[in-house]
């Protein structure tokens, strides 16, 4: 059951994308997320969608893993996207069905938020498609060490984020093997009640836990013996390197940024 | 009870991108109150095929007779308390499904998902502990203070207090000292053997599929790579051997003693009891 | 003693909240380029002693001393690099989210640079055979593989001893094989000392040494072959022996005629022959 989780994968594979360094593609990100506001017509949203659609292609991530990626929150941009329809009143009446109304400004502004919404997904979904999670947080080790200097703990933050992404798969994997112990003893963990179902969680919570804190601990003990005490006098491994691809990157970004500001109303 | 797979297949992750196939066209009989070994490599399906025992997974195709039930491939199933209760499973490493307050509680928790009355569930349990060979002052402990054996212990009393016809075990000695691993062979054979029960052993062990089983069934990359007795199996090496395997160390060193002697002994030996017995009665003979 | 690389002199220690000692005065020395398997069944005081050697308990009576280093706080980091550990389960021990950042981070934790670092990863990695695994993630990865990345990630650091902690009790077969022949290589080809604390009496076998312990004492010493010999004994305390030990047992009590308890299976073959079938 656990294995069906896309979202959030990564995908190994060499494309321009892939090979960007992973602080390039947050700053790029976090651009993005602010420019896809300046949207507002049917000009700015094309460039927009053919931008990003430019950009699928050169990560040649295969729309199959995108579709599958966004299955979950597709009720949410339809939920959005009716929200609008109903809600707004502007522009000419198109329909009325009983209590609701539509207006031509509503479905517009439907489509135009919630492609808002499926285009900042994408992209984002697109990062943790194309980037392997060590590598995102080294980038947001790098990105916020200067705040090192006001005694923002980043090294450990960022250890924790590691180890805790290195032992997602291991423990979903014992979540799944609990689960099936628990269900070979009877328990019922999909039907009856909110109460009982709450209830049924316990004897798959407990061991959860249980097995948590003693692989933290043991994990602990091999830390410190292979000589880890903090983030004091540590080199590092992995080392990022910006290319010229990286300032390019952020570049494109600005002259999208700039087209939007001019083409928008 | 006699459990039947026909053509069983699963795959993992089915209908998504990382659709993996881990066993298809898998057929084999378990024969009511016998003892079956399941071998093969890490990876060959048998966790997998284990889990259709009891309809933790269901077949994509194919189907499964347990009893009286047939669990079949694409058909919506419901009410399969009964096949559980029926078919207790004790996974790999069980201690780590521990999680109530008091061993007793622990161990009564899969009868009273099976509807049995709390006086009668505490019988069981009092009962179970024994036959793991627990003293009856376990039961007021807190699991998590027993030691490492005695926790296992204490998992597989909680699937035997459910009363199942069949007992499917998947490597219940990994990890245990050699006396531990011994003994918890010996109490399932003795289960089988006093009680009626089915047993069903996947194992690592040539040793203990030799010893214990009445039959074998040997997998290999997700399939049923041939069955038979013990005597079947281990005769073949080459077939063993063909997957990665290897016949039981006694059966090796028959196969060096006759080499040494220049003819076969009278039959084949699988524990080295018997081995021992069957040179001995050569000597004599010979003398 | 001579070329001792680890020495135990008279140490004791107890936990806490119990009552008997989980080790009393133990003596023993381990020589520099030995394999040392150190047996005994659960609570005979082997784990503790596994967590003494690595510095995590400190003797409350006695000395410990490794590489000429007394055991304590002060020294501890110095020792942790001389004498690496490989633990019982392999998925809590692996840090880095992938093969090589695995490796790594004991020597990021020295400070090694970055270059030196590349260089010792990928040689390391290929010492235990795992070099075309790099990127791999470790919920990929087999028991054993997981334990050779462990036992490369102790390399890396270029210790004098290697401690195996039961490393091989959670494997499967083929997997206890990987690791035991990568630890046997290891050995031979960089005169690393090994201590392989087990129950696994195959494993002890292929040791030099034997050390039993049992109760938090040593129970006795010797080469497997002599070890072996006390086969009765050795089941008493709750451990096994090896295949050709156990047969040799049996066939004499059945009546064979047989001069001691074999430990080659051959031998035993040869002289089962001479003595009872040749005519």
């Amino acid at each position: 059951m656990m294995e069906k989780i896309i979202l959030g994968r990564y995908l190994p594979a060499d494309s321009v994308i892939h090979r960007m360094d992973p602080r390039a593609k947050l700053m790029f990100i976090f651009g993005f997320v602010l420019i896809v506001f300046l949207a507002n017509n049917v000009a700015t949203y094309a460039l927009l969608g053919a931008f990003t659609l430019f950009v699928v292609f050169l990560s040649k991530v295969k729309p199959q893993f995108l579709i599958a990626g966004l299955k979950p929150v597709i009720i949410l941009i339809l939920f959005t996207f009716f929200l609008h329809v109903f809600f707004t009143k502007e522009g000419e009446l198109l329909a009325e069905i009983g209590f609701f109304t539509i207006y031509k400004g509503g479905v517009i502004k439907g489509i135009f938020i919630s492609l808002r919404f499926f285009l900042l997904i994408l992209v984002t979904s697109l990062l943790t498609l194309t980037t392997p999670p060590i590598s995102v947080t080294d980038g947001i080790e790098a990105l916020f060490g200067p705040l090192k200097k006001i005694k923002v703990p980043v090294h450990e933050l960022a250890l924790m984020m590691s180890i805790s992404l290195r032992f997602i798969p291991t423990l979903l994997d014992e979540t799944d093997k609990i689960m099936k112990a628990q269900m070979a003893r009877g328990a019922d963990f999909a039907s009856g009640p909110i109460l009982e179902r709450v209830k049924a969680v316990i004897p798959l919570l407990i061991p959860l836990f249980v097995s948590a804190f003693k692989r933290a601990e043991e994990l602990a003990v091999a830390m410190e013996a292979r000589g880890y005490k903090g983030g004091e006098g540590r080199t590092k491994y992995r080392i990022l390197a910006w290319k010229s691809r990286d300032t390019v990157s952020l570049v494109l970004l600005a002259v999208l940024a700039a087209a939007l500001l001019v083409l928008r109303s | 009870m006699d459990i039947k797979l026909r053509e069983v297949e699963y795959r993992y992750a089915a209908g998504t991108p990382f659709e993996r196939l881990a066993i298809t066209d898998v057929s084999f009989h378990i024969p009511s109150g016998e003892y079956v070994a399941i071998i093969g490599h890490t990876g060959s399906g048998k966790s997998t095929v284990l889990q259709h025992l009891n309809v933790l997974l269901k077949p994509l195709k194919g189907e499964i007779e347990i009893g009286r039930r047939t669990i079949v491939a694409g058909r919506k199933e419901k009410n399969l308390k009964d096949v559980r209760r029926r078919v207790g499973i004790v996974f790999q490493f069980p201690e780590h499904q521990l999680f109530e307050e008091t061993v007793e509680k622990d161990i009564c928790f899969g009868p009273f998902n099976f509807g049995v009355p709390m006086e009668q569930a505490k019988k069981r349990a009092r009962e179970a502990v024994q036959l793991v060979g627990l003293p009856e002052s376990v039961l007021e402990r807190s699991p998590f203070e027993l030691s490492g054996g005695q926790m296992r212990r204490v998992a597989i009393a909680g699937v035997l207090a459910m009363k199942p016809d069949v007992l499917v075990l998947d490597e219940p000695t990994a990890g245990l000292d050699p006396r531990g691993r011994h003994d918890m062979m010996e109490m399932f054979s003795s289960l089988q053997k006093k009680n009626g029960l089915t047993c069903v052993l996947v194992t690592h062990s040539m040793e203990d599929a030799a010893r214990y089983a009445d039959r074998i069934v040997m997998m290999h990359k997700g399939r049923v790579y041939k069955t038979g007795t013990p005597h079947d199996i281990f005769r073949d090496r080459d077939s063993l051997t063909a997957i990665g395997l290897d016949v039981p160390e006694t059966v090796r060193f028959q196969r060096l003693m006759e080499a040494q002697l220049g003819r076969p002994l009278s039959r084949l030996c699988l524990t080295p009891e018997e081995l021992a017995e069957e040179l001995s009665r050569m000597r004599r003979e010979s003398l | 003693m001579g070329d001792s690389i680890i020495s135990i002199e008279r140490v004791s220690f107890q936990y806490p909240d119990q009552s008997d000692f989980a080790l009393k005065d133990v003596s023993l020395h381990v020589q520099r380029g030995e394999w040392l398997a150190i047996v005994g069944h659960n609570g005979s005081g082997k784990s503790t002693l596994a967590k003494m050697l690595n510095g995590l308990h400190y003797p409350q009576a006695g000395h410990v001393t490794i590489g000429g280093l007394e055991l304590c706080e002060e020294n501890v980091w110095t020792i942790r690099v001389k004498l690496g550990m490989v633990f019982q389960n392999p998925d809590n021990q692996f840090v880095g989210t992938t093969v090589q950042d695995d490796v790594a981070f004991g020597l990021e934790n020295s400070g090694v640079e970055q270059t030196v670092m590349k260089e010792r990863v990928l040689t390391s990695l290929e010492k235990v055979g795992m070099a075309s695994f790099l990127n791999q993630e470790p919920h990929h990865l087999s028991g054993g593989q997981k334990q050779r990345v462990a036992i490369a990630s102790v390399i890396a650091l270029q210790p004098d001893i290697i401690l195996l902690d039961e490393a091989t009790s959670m494997l499967d077969p083929l997997g206890r094989d990987e690791v035991m022949e990568t630890i046997r290589e290891l050995k031979e080809r960089e005169g690393l000392t090994v201590i392989s604390i087990t129950h696994d009496l195959e494993e002890a076998a292929k040791a030099d040494r034997v050390i039993v312990l049992n109760k938090g004492s040593v129970y006795t010493e010797g080469t497997p072959q002599a070890i072996f010999q006390m086969d009765q004994e050795l089941l008493q305390l709750g451990l096994g022996v090896p295949f050709t030990v156990k047969m040799s047992h049996l066939l004499a009590e059945a009546g064979l005629q047989l001069s001691k308890r074999h430990f080659n299976e051959e031998e035993l073959v040869k002289e089962l022959w001479t003595l009872n079938f040749e005519k």
